[in-house]
C-alpha cells in the first residue's frame, strides 16, 4: 500500500476509535465550538464599543477570522499525532514506529485524526462565510480558487509547527508549552489584519513564522483590500506558498531529529 | 480548621512542584498578554475609543492582571481529583475525620491559590519592570494606590474562595456525569467570557455588562483587576464584593447539598 | 556466514543530571550537567540462523541497549554489527521489514479495534502480499488459537489473551529473525505454557532465529540452548546452560528445615549461605570439596534438623551468583 493510501486509512481507524466514545466526543466538540464562539463574540463586543479597527471593519476581521480558524482546526485535526510524539518519547513508545518499515513521519500523522475540532472548524467557516458575503465581494471560481489556496498555505504552515514542536521532542521534553506562543498564539495573532500590529512582532510572525503570508497577505486579495502596508497583489497571490516551504523545513527538521534520537537513544 | 489546612498544604506542596510548566507557562501567557495589548492599542486608536467606559491604561492593568492571576480561574479541575470521583475513591475521603465538602474545597483551594502564586510574581515583574526597561513603558502596569493594592488583595481572596467553590462544583457534579467532559469543556468557555477573562467586563455592551457584573464570575477576575488599577473606589466595590460573597455562601450551600445526594447514591449503589 | 555479527560494540549514554531547588531548574533549561554511562563496552557475538538464545543480565547491563542496536533503532558509537548482511541501522526501513519484536510490557496493537483490524494494519503497513498474510495468518491462528479473539477489542484481551495476539503481529510478515523481550511477563502459569510451546514450535519448524531477553529463568531452561550473560556492558558468559552452571563446578543447593526457626546460624566452611527463611536455611555446596554425607553430617551435630533435601543449583542462583561475582570485581 503506497504512502497516501496508508495515511487515509491509518486515520480512517482514528475516526472510528473515537466513534467508539460517541457522547465524550459530542461534548468536546460543543465545548469547542462554544469556545471558539465566545472569542468571536468578544471581537463583536469591541467592535461594538470602537466601531472600527485601525480602519478595518468587522466584516473583514471576520474573514481573517475565518482563515485562520479553518485553517488551524484543519491542521490541528491532522496533525494531533505530532502532539503524542513526546509522552511517546518518554513512555518508550516510540521505539515501536521505528520498528516498523515506514517512514516516521508518515505513521506519526497516522496515529490520529480529531473529530471534535470539527467546532472550531465550524465556527471559522460561519465566520468565513458570513464576513466574504457582508464586504459583498462574490463567488467566482477564481476567489474560490484563491480561498482554498489560501486554506491550504495556511494548513501546512500549521501542521509544519506542530511537526517543529514534536521535533523539539527529541531534544527536551521539558517546557514544550512554549512552543504554544507560535501555535495559539499565532492563531489569535492572524485573526486580526497585521497591520495593528508593532513592526518587531510582525518581522516575527512573518520571518521566524510565515504567518503573515499564509493568512495576512493573501486575504487582502481576496477581498480586495490593497496591503496599507505596501505588499504588491502578486505578492498577496504568491505568499501561500511560504506555508509549503516552511513545512517541507519542518519535515526535514523532523528527519534530523529521527537522526538524533536514533544515536543518542534517550 | 487544622485538618483542612493540612489537606490544601499537602496539594500545594505537590503543585508546587510542577516548576518546568511554571516557567513554560509565563512565557506563554507573557507573549500572550502583549498580543492583547496590542490588539486593544489598534482599538483604542478609533475616535469612539475617547468615550470608552475604560482608559488605555486601565484595559493594560486588565490584560497583565488576568495572565497575573490566571491559575485563579476555576477552567479546570484538579487531576487527581477527577480520578478519583471517577474511579469512586472518594468515598474514602468519608473515613476521614472530617467533612467531606471541607475536604474537597480545601484540595481546590490549594490548586487555586498555590500556582498562581509562583505565576503571579514574575509577571509582575515583567509587567512593571522589564517592560519600561525595554521601552514599552505604554504597556507597563501601573503601580497601584496603597489603597487600590490593599483593595485588589482582599478582592484577590474573595476571587480564590468563588473559585474553589466552583471548582469543587465541577468536581461533584462528575459524580453524575461518566467522563466529565461536559463540565471540564463547557466550564472554561463559561468562565472566560463571564470574569473578563476575553474582554474586560467594562468594555461589553452597556445593557450585557449592567448583568454580568452581578454574576459569581465578576468576582473571580473583573472586581479584583479593577481595583487594582484604581477603575473603581473601594466605596463603589463595596456591594459589589458583599454580592459575590452572597455567591460564594449560595456555591458552597449548593455544592454541599449535591455532594451529600451523590455519596448516598455512591453508598447505596455500592460504587 | 552467521546470521548475526556482532563486534566490539559500543554505546555510551549522556545522562543529564538534574539540579536541586527552583534556580537549578531555571539553570537547567540552559546548560545541563551530563554524566557519561557506558551501556555497552565491547559486546561481541555471533548468532547462527535457527538458534534460540537467552540474553539475560541484571537491569541496566545493556541488554536492551544491544536489541536495539540489532534491530536498527540505536546507532553505536563503534564496533561492527551485521544483521542478514545489512548494518541494521544504515538499512532502516529494508532491516526492520525482516524482524519482528514483541514487548511484553507493551502491546502493539491498536487499542480500541478488534485484534483482526490490527492485522490488516500491519499487513499495509508492512506491505505484505494479501496471499500471503492470509496464509500466515491461518497458520499463527490455528497455532495460537486466536479464532475467538479475532473481533474481541483489544482493550478487553486478557494479559495472556494479548500477548499470543502481539507474538502473532510479530510474524505476520514473515520475519527471519524475532526479538522477544520478557514475553511472559505478567502472565499465568497456563499463559506461560503456551507462548514457550509457540515460540519452540516456531523456533523448530520454521527455523526462526529467536533472541530472548527475560528475568524468568524457567523460560530459559524450557527453551534455550544457549545463554548470553550481560552485565555493565560485557558479555560475561556466553555457552549452553550446562556450561553456564559448570562455571560454578557443577555446584547443589542443601535445604535444612530446623526445628529451631530462630536458631543462630555459625558459618560453615566449604559452603555458601544462599537465604533464610525462618527455619528454611539453604546452603550452596561443591560436592567436589565436601560430599554431601559429610556435610549432614555435621550439620546434624550442629543444628536440630527436621528436615532435609540436596538438588542441582537452580539456575536463578547461578544468575545471581554471576551477577554477585560480577559486582564484587
Amino acid at each position: 500500500m503506497n504512502d497516501a493510501r496508508l495515511l487515509v486509512r491509518l486515520l480512517g481507524v482514528s475516526m472510528r476509535s473515537q466513534l467508539q466514545y460517541r457522547a465524550s466526543m459530542v461534548m468536546q466538540s460543543v465545548g469547542h465550538l462554544l469556545v471558539t464562539g465566545i472569542e468571536f463574540l468578544g471581537v463583536w463586543a469591541l467592535f461594538a464599543r470602537f466601531g472600527q479597527l485601525d480602519g478595518w471593519t468587522l466584516a473583514e476581521v471576520a474573514v481573517f477570522y475565518g482563515v485562520v480558524n479553518v485553517s488551524f482546526a484543519l491542521a490541528d485535526a491532522g496533525g494531533r499525532g505530532f502532539d503524542q510524539v513526546a509522552a511517546r518519547i518518554k513512555q518508550g513508545d516510540f521505539d515501536r514506529l521505528l520498528l516498523r518499515p515506514r517512514s516516521t513521519a508518515l505513521q506519526v500523522a497516522g496515529l490520529e485524526l480529531t473529530l471534535k475540532r470539527i467546532g472550531r472548524l465550524s465556527q471559522g467557516l460561519a465566520g468565513l462565510i458570513w464576513g466574504l458575503s457582508a464586504l459583498g465581494v462574490g463567488w467566482g471560481p477564481g476567489r474560490v480558487a484563491l480561498l482554498a489556496w489560501i486554506v491550504v498555505g495556511a494548513t501546512s504552515m500549521f501542521y509544519g509547527l506542530m511537526v517543529v514542536q514534536a521535533t523539539i521532542a527529541f531534544w527536551t521534553t521539558e517546557s514544550l508549552e512554549l512552543m504554544n506562543v507560535l501555535t495559539y498564539g499565532g492563531v489569535e495573532t492572524a485573526q486580526y489584519p497585521m497591520s495593528v500590529y508593532r513592526r518587531w512582532f510582525r518581522r516575527v510572525f512573518t520571518y521566524v513564522v510565515p504567518l503573515a503570508c499564509v493568512c495576512y497577505l493573501p486575504v487582502l486579495a481576496l477581498i480586495e483590500r490593497p496591503d496599507p502596508l505596501g505588499a504588491p497583489l502578486w505578492a498577496q497571490r504568491v505568499a501561500p506558498a511560504a506555508g509549503l516551504v516552511f513545512l517541507a523545513g519542518a519535515l526535514a527538521l523532523w528527519r534530523g531529529g529521527v537522526r538524533r534520537y536514533t544515536s543518542t537513544g534517550s | 480548621m487544622r485538618g483542612y489546612v493540612a489537606i490544601a498544604q499537602a496539594r500545594a506542596r505537590v503543585l508546587l512542584q510542577y516548576r518546568a510548566a511554571a516557567v513554560a507557562g509565563f512565557g506563554t501567557q507573557a507573549f500572550w498578554g502583549m498580543i492583547r495589548i496590542m490588539i486593544f492599542e489598534a482599538f483604542y486608536r478609533s475616535a469612539m475609543a475617547d468615550g470608552a467606559p475604560m482608559r488605555f491604561e486601565e484595559v493594560v492593568s486588565y490584560v497583565w492582571l488576568g495572565q497575573a492571576t490566571l491559575m485563579t480561574l476555576p477552567w479546570n479541575l484538579d487531576r487527581e481529583m477527577a480520578d478519583e470521583v471517577r474511579t469512586g475513591k472518594v468515598v474514602y475521603g468519608l473515613l476521614r475525620p472530617v467533612d467531606l465538602y471541607g475536604q474537597w474545597f480545601a484540595r481546590a483551594f490549594a490548586l487555586r491559590s498555590a500556582p498562581m502564586v509562583i505565576r503571579a510574581l514574575p509577571m509582575f515583574a515583567f509587567a512593571m519592570v522589564l517592560l519600561p526597561l525595554v521601552g514599552l513603558e505604554a504597556w507597563a502596569l501601573e503601580a497601584p494606590t496603597l489603597e487600590g493594592l490593599a483593595m485588589w488583595l482582599v478582592a484577590l481572596g474573595v476571587a480564590i474562595l468563588l473559585s474553589s467553590a466552583l471548582t469543587t462544583l465541577w468536581s461533584v457534579a462528575l459524580m453524575w456525569t461518566v467522563s466529565g467532559d461536559g463540565v471540564t469543556h463547557l466550564a472554561p468557555a463559561l468562565v472566560t467570557l463571564m470574569s473578563g477573562m476575553v474582554i474586560p467586563l467594562p468594555l461589553l455592551p452597556d445593557g450585557v455588562r449592567a448583568v454580568v457584573v452581578w454574576l459569581p464570575f465578576a468576582g473571580l477576575v473583573d472586581l479584583p483587576v479593577r481595583l487594582f488599577s484604581g477603575h473603581l473606589t473601594a466605596a463603589e466595590a463595596a456591594p459589589m464584593l458583599a454580592a459575590q460573597l452572597v455567591w460564594w455562601v449560595l456555591l458552597v450551600a449548593l455544592g454541599r447539598a449535591l455532594l451529600g445526594r451523590g455519596v448516598r447514591r455512591l453508598v447505596v449503589q455500592g460504587g | 556466514m552467521a546470521q548475526i555479527e556482532v563486534e566490539q560494540l559500543v554505546k555510551t549514554y549522556a545522562v543529564s543530571e538534574r539540579r536541586p531547588g527552583l534556580w537549578g531548574a531555571v539553570q537547567g533549561l540552559v546548560r545541563r550537567r551530563q554524566r557519561r554511562v557506558k551501556a555497552l563496552d565491547g559486546v561481541s557475538f555471533e548468532i547462527g540462523r535457527g538458534e534460540l538464545v537467552a540474553y539475560i543480565g541484571p537491569n541496566g547491563a545493556g541488554k536492551s541497549t544491544t536489541v536495539k542496536v540489532l534491530s536498527g533503532i540505536l546507532v553505536p558509537d563503534g564496533g561492527r554489527c551485521v544483521v542478514e548482511g545489512r548494518v541494521p541501522w544504515e538499512e532502516r526501513i529494508a532491516h526492520v521489514a525482516q524482524i519482528g519484536v514483541v514487548f511484553g510490557q507493551r502491546t502493539q496493537l491498536w487499542w480500541d479495534l478488534p485484534v483482526v483490524d490490527s492485522f490488516e494494519l500491519l499487513r499495509d503497513i508492512y506491505r505484505v502480499e494479501p496471499p500471503r498474510w492470509r496464509r500466515n495468518l491461518d497458520e499463527l491462528v490455528a497455532l495460537l488459537d486466536l479464532e475467538p479473539l479475532l473481533d474481541v477489542p483489544v482493550r478487553q484481551l486478557s494479559l495472556g489473551q494479548r500477548m499470543r495476539c502481539d507474538l502473532a503481529a510479530a510474524l505476520l510478515h514473515g520475519p527471519s529473525l524475532l526479538f522477544l523481550d520478557e514475553p511472559t511477563i505478567g502472565l499465568d502459569a497456563v499463559s506461560k505454557l503456551a507462548v514457550r510451546a509457540f515460540i519452540q514450535r516456531l523456533n523448530r519448524e520454521r527455523q526462526v532465529t529467536v533472541i530472548l531477553t527475560t528475568h524468568d529463568m524457567d523460560d530459559i531452561e524450557a527453551l534455550c540452548d544457549r545463554v548470553m550473560v550481560i552485565a555493565r556492558g560485557q558479555i560475561l558468559c556466553d555457552g549452553s546452560l550446562e556450561a553456564l552452571r559448570t562455571r560454578f563446578g557443577h555446584q547443589r543447593r542443601l535445604t535444612l528445615e530446623l526445628a529451631d526457626p530462630h536458631a543462630p546460624l555459625v558459618p560453615e566452611p566449604g559452603t555458601a549461605l544462599l537465604g533464610r527463611e525462618g527455619a528454611r536455611v539453604s546452603l550452596a555446596f561443591d560436592p567436589a570439596e565436601v560430599t554431601a554425607a559429610e556435610l549432614i553430617g555435621r550439620l546434624g551435630a550442629r543444628y536440630a534438623v527436621r528436615d532435609l533435601w540436596v538438588e542441582e543449583l537452580p539456575i536463578e542462583e547461578v544468575v545471581a551468583r554471576l551477577y554477585d561475582e560480577e559486582a564484587a570485581a
